[in-house]
């Protein structure tokens, strides 16, 4: 069997920022359902959530492209 | 062509590129000769993300003066394009992360970072010049020092020097956790916060052109292979405009966030109690 290990972890990496954002999202959605007026105060609060959640996607990314 | 197709482009039989190296990236314009910096070698070059970083300068540096060069408290449509993209940076990021009272002093800053990583991220699906420049990591390194220094700075002129490591530590805990906290916010003081910073920016916009790439040459591989192939490159090309409209939605997320995050780590460092 040949192949990239990384490729690998990289794979195994992003199933936890995926659920993440999924989740994060998932509150937003409920919390503007509920009370439609705190979109704009929930916004800023869940791309921020967002951000940092994918972030270490990202950095899996990264670690595949410079082979740590 | 981005320089990245630019090398796949002819490699067609022969030796393969897969996995790509960081070296296969490093594709100069310009070369100046070497210097030996700190025991290493170095080359002395002009790369294209730096000519679209000074166009992109120029062209910001012509948008913000033209539109307010005659200034009126009735705008014209520029001024009032420019004030909305400024009011946008002003209350949304800046007062509601460092709060109403001492956020003055760090718009200009915030404000220049937005439009700068903005527009340098735009740069990546904009035809004739297709290079986000973030997506190289010296650039997101240049900005994340400087929101570093920045908010490190402020913290120690608010706190004093002792006072910055004892504002790291929440009052009314347990004196036994106590060092395992402030060893937690140490680390992400001075390490995680920047790292994260950088690599976000760098890992969306790299990843982003990379894709980018790989639909728009990938798509004119396969049609140059006739039969089915050629069927299959159209789909390609489809996906490779959705994604193109994706990466717009996708750099101007990761310039607000860039901003947001430097905003809510200079607003951390004012408060009075952690």
């Amino acid at each position: 069997m040949t192949g990239d290990i990384t490729l690998l972890g990289y794979g195994l990496a992003a199933i936890g920022p995926a659920i993440g954002v999924g989740l994060i999202f998932a509150a937003y959605i409920n919390g503007v359902a509920r009370q439609p007026e705190a979109q704009k105060i929930l916004q800023p609060i869940a791309i921020l959530g967002f951000a940092l959640a994918e972030a270490l996607a990202i950095f899996a990314l990264v670690l595949f492209f410079i082979r740590l | 062509m981005s320089p990245t197709a630019a090398v796949l482009l002819p490699m067609a039989e022969g030796e393969s590129h897969f996995p790509p190296d960081p070296s296969l990236f490093w594709q100069p314009l310009v070369k100046f000769g070497t210097i030996d910096l700190f025991g290493s070698e170095m080359t002395l070059a002009i790369t294209r993300p730096m000519v679209v970083l000074a166009l992109t300068v120029g062209l910001l540096s012509w948008w913000l003066i033209a539109t307010t060069k005659k200034a009126a408290i009735v705008p014209s449509k520029g001024q009032a394009g420019t004030e909305a993209v400024y009011n946008f940076v002003r209350n949304g990021v800046a007062r509601d992360m460092i709060g109403s009272k001492d956020f003055m002093p760090f718009v200009p800053f915030l404000f220049t970072m937005f439009v700068l990583i903005l527009f340098n991220n735009w740069m990546g699906i904009i035809p004739p010049v297709q290079m986000p420049t973030m997506g190289r990591i010296g650039f997101p390194i240049a900005l994340t020092l400087l929101v570093y220094i920045v908010y490190h700075w402020i913290g120690v002129k608010k706190h004093g020097f002792v006072g910055y490591f004892k504002f790291m530590i929440p009052a009314g805990l347990p004196g036994w956790i106590k060092p395992a906290i402030l060893g937690l916010e140490m680390l992400t003081f001075f390490v995680t916060r920047p790292l994260t910073l950088a690599l976000r920016l760098f890992g969306n916009m790299f990843a982003g052109h990379l894709l980018l790439v790989v639909f728009i040459i990938g798509g004119w591989e396969l049609f140059q292979q006739g039969g089915l192939l050629t069927a299959v490159s159209i789909p390609a090309w489809i996906m490779a405009f959705a994604m193109t409209v994706f990466e717009a939605l996708v750099q101007f997320l990761q310039a607000y966030v860039f901003v947001l995050l430097a905003a809510s780590y200079i607003g951390g460092a004012l408060v009075d109690e952690h």
